[in-house]
């Protein structure tokens, strides 16, 4: 068996060159210091994309997008297939757990300034897979079309509709039509099995590239101490086995959260009815939804909701181009204005996200 | 185009715009009266409108107009000339004379054909034989007439909301009269009809779910051939809309000895106009049964009843375990969708049991009643089968764990040694 291996592997080699790619990952060292804990964010982001992969494929075996059979497709799997209650209740959770460790992840290479040069790219493209990571959800969450998935992606594509002056035209685009109706569903699904998947394949690949030709980022003082007392280990197989350790860890809490905690599928959707109550898109949307919710009918001369619709893309444009702007620091024992931005943006998505919770 | 046709065009537009929004206006402010009536012009401007005038009153959107009834010709300004008896001036109908004056046109086929082709024209032949078409006939200048429940000038359609004979203002059209103690009193009839229909179970699904479809004073008494149904027409009464009821009630035993005995079919157990909300404690030996208000221990029909209760309550039980149960299923996330096709099957077979009880015959009642016994067990069955799927899933959680666990601990221990 194991000549069999061997044998193959030459033969790769010989066509493919693999031994220098080997090479390479055994002779990368992944620094060691107090702030490691944040490497493995990223490795455990990738690890539930891969699940919510895995997962996805299984669903689409069985799901029909439609008016008349996305809902009694999901049933279907939930109660008749075996363990499709579990496949679908990981998928949902995965897919809520892997947003919530971008976040981290996106956090933590603010915090501690992995964004600056050489790795502005890397920043960009993390930024570029935390929308289209978005666009999953909201994407995905209308597919089993239930009631609440209903009203909300009516909610959402609202004020998509709200943008001033192509506004109107995105939400014709993200709708199929004037209303959210089966040709919505249709697009939805394609946009969350096709277009977005193949998207951030292409971005992920980028931003792993990146990573890997440019190696971990090192902290300032890590940074700055000479080379004998940097602490290193190889990134294969000590940081790949820590990261299979930790991405262990996280499987079982997603089974734990899937199993005593099923996702529901709720009641059908049905257009002619008024919304319920506690109508609310998810959790990861909610600080931008209360914050529209909170506005004025007018601000200044603006319109509320497009005045939040506005702050938000200038916003976020802002926070993409955080490695081109970054205030520096400025003498020693002060506090960092950049470390002041992110304690204040965090402290706001909490906010906003509890009163979305509570109001 | 040149700049002269273009402008013209523009004016021309504005002119029509501004006539649509005039005709906007003044359709909103005024309604449509006949053109050159001079009995509403004059009557108008002299305030001397009859105290019931509707504008929205059916015969005078409709055409008939004043003069259509009562006779004169409209299109004279003078007052002699248009009221003269030369112009078929007829003026106002003594009470006794209302029904033929409306019947003129109402039982003429001929005319009403033009205003509603499917129109019945029956209804003062209908009217004559009611106990308010008798009494007028023989002078009670008290009863109803057409206009005492149609009004005499702001007559709207039934279906509309408004009109004193909309399916939900009936009740209270008939109250005018029958719940009013002095205007009754030489009748000696009860005036607490409203009360009881009110509080009776299809009172409130009318005056307070503003459910049409139930019954209303006329559905049971008729409309204009208003009688009391008597002791042999009372089921039927009922079972015009109780269809399977009455069947069983009528091909029983019991319903001739009722009639013997002069108890009113139906009214017998649940009573005429406060029908209250059936339970199944109604039928058996309880405290609240009325077989035991005719039956005594010891008879045939007595036990008869303990055995109809009993069936009932076997039903009953069983399907309120098994809805418990099912209650459970879903609050812990399983598939509850068999469950509830056949809790609805056994739910259909109780309301046939019920039905049922009208034959007061326990087979048939409990033919039933095994049928959606069998269906509720059924759904225990499967319910218990997923609270077991339910326990399982979390075993296999935990057997998962251990595993995970395990590798985590074997992993852990290899990085320390790897790295020491």
């Amino acid at each position: 068996m194991i000549q069999l291996i061997k044998k193959s592997y030459q033969w790769l080699d010989e066509r493919f060159h693999l031994t220098p790619l080997i090479e390479f990952m055994r002779h990368k060292q992944v620094p060691v210091h107090k702030h490691s804990i944040w490497y493995y964010m990223g490795g455990v982001t990738l690890f539930l994309f891969i699940i919510q992969v895995f997962t996805g494929i299984l669903l689409l075996l069985y799901y029909q997008p439609g008016v008349d059979s996305g809902y009694e497709s999901v049933r279907f799997l939930m109660t008749k297939v075996s363990f499709g209650w579990l496949i679908r209740s990981i998928h949902s959770w995965s897919a809520n757990l892997f947003i919530f460790f971008i976040f981290i992840h996106m956090f933590s290479t603010f915090f501690t300034r992995a964004y600056r040069k050489p790795r502005e790219l890397s920043w960009l493209s993390g930024f570029f897979l935390l929308l289209l990571a978005m666009g999953f959800g909201f994407s995905g969450y209308l597919l089993p079309w239930n009631e609440l998935a209903f009203f909300a992606t009516k909610v959402g594509t609202d004020i998509a509709g709200a943008v001033p002056l192509i506004g109107e035209a995105i939400k014709i685009v993200l709708r199929g039509g004037e209303d959210v109706t089966g040709a919505t569903l249709s697009r939805f699904y394609a946009f969350h099995v096709a277009l977005i998947p193949a998207l951030f394949t292409i971005v992920l690949g980028l931003h792993l590239l990146f990573i890997q030709r440019q190696g971990m980022h090192e902290p300032d003082y890590f940074e700055n101490l000479p080379k004998e007392k940097k602490r290193t280990i190889p990134f294969f197989p000590n940081f790949l086995l820590r990261d299979a350790l930790l991405w262990l860890l996280v499987l079982n809490i997603l089974l734990y959260l899937a199993v005593f905690f099923p996702w529901e599928l709720g009641e059908k959707a049905d257009p002619f009815s008024s919304a319920p109550e506690g109508i609310r898109p998810e959790w990861y949307f909610m600080f931008m939804f209360q914050t529209l919710k909170l506005l004025p009918a007018h601000v200044l001369f603006i319109e509320g909701e497009v005045f939040g619709v506005l702050f938000f893309t200038v916003a976020a444009l802002v926070w993409l181009l955080v490695p081109f702007w970054e205030l520096k620091f400025s003498g020693k024992g002060k506090t960092r204005p950049m470390k002041i931005v992110g304690i204040v943006v965090i402290l706001y998505i909490i906010a906003l996200t509890i009163l979305g919770y509570i109001l | 185009m040149s700049d002269r046709y273009f402008k013209l065009t523009f004016i021309c537009s504005l002119i029509g715009l501004s006539f649509f929004g005039l005709d906007i206006i003044f359709a909103q402010d005024e309604i449509q009266l006949p053109e050159n009536d001079q009995c509403i012009i004059c009557h108008k401007e002299n305030e001397i409108l009859p105290e019931d005038f509707h504008e929205n009153d059916v015969h005078l959107k409709s055409g008939p107009s004043c003069a259509g009834c009562h006779g004169g010709n409209p299109l004279k300004e003078d007052m002699e000339e248009a009221m003269a008896e030369e112009a078929g001036f007829i003026g106002t109908p003594s009470k006794r004379e209302i029904p033929q004056f409306c019947g003129k046109c109402h039982s003429n086929i001929n005319i009403m054909r033009e205003y509603q082709p499917r129109i019945p024209t029956d209804q003062v032949e209908q009217y004559y034989t009611s106990l308010h078409g008798m009494k007028l006939k023989g002078g009670d200048q008290k009863v109803a007439d057409c206009s005492s429940c149609h009004t005499a000038h702001g007559i709207l359609p039934a279906k509309d909301s408004r009109s004193t004979v909309h399916a939900l203002n009936v009740p209270l059209t008939c109250k005018k009269c029958h719940s009013d103690p002095d205007y009754m009193k030489e009748y000696h009839i009860p005036t607490n009809q409203f009360e009881q229909y009110a509080e009776s179970v299809h009172g409130i699904a009318l005056l307070e779910n503003q459910d049409t479809g139930a019954p209303a004073c006329n559905d049971c008494h008729g409309n204009h051939g208003a009688l009391p149904p008597g002791i042999s027409s009372v089921s039927h009464v009922c079972g015009i809309c109780h269809v399977n009821n009455m069947q069983y009630f009528s091909q029983t035993k019991m319903a001739k000895e009722f009639e013997k005995l002069e108890i009113h079919g139906c009214e017998g157990c649940h009573g005429n106009h406060k029908v209250l909300k059936t339970n199944d404690d109604m039928v058996g030996i309880g405290k609240n049964s009325f077989c035991t208000e005719c039956h005594a221990e010891g008879e045939k029909g007595y036990a008869e009843a303990e055995m109809i209760h009993a069936e009932l309550m076997l039903i009953v039980t069983t399907y309120d375990s098994a809805e418990a149960l099912r209650g459970k299923v879903q609050r812990i996330g399983m598939d509850d969708i068999d469950i509830n096709y056949l809790l609805q099957e056994s739910h259909q077979s109780l309301i046939k049991a019920r039905t049922l009880v009208h034959t007061f015959d326990h087979e048939q009642v409990g033919e039933k009643t095994k049928e959606g016994v069998d269906k509720a067990q059924d759904a225990i069955k499967l319910a218990i089968k997923e609270v077991k799927d339910y326990k399982t899933r979390r075993l296999g959680f935990g057997v998962a764990t251990l595993f995970i666990t395990i590798l985590v601990i074997a992993m852990f221990f290899k990085i320390r040694q790897m790295e020491r």
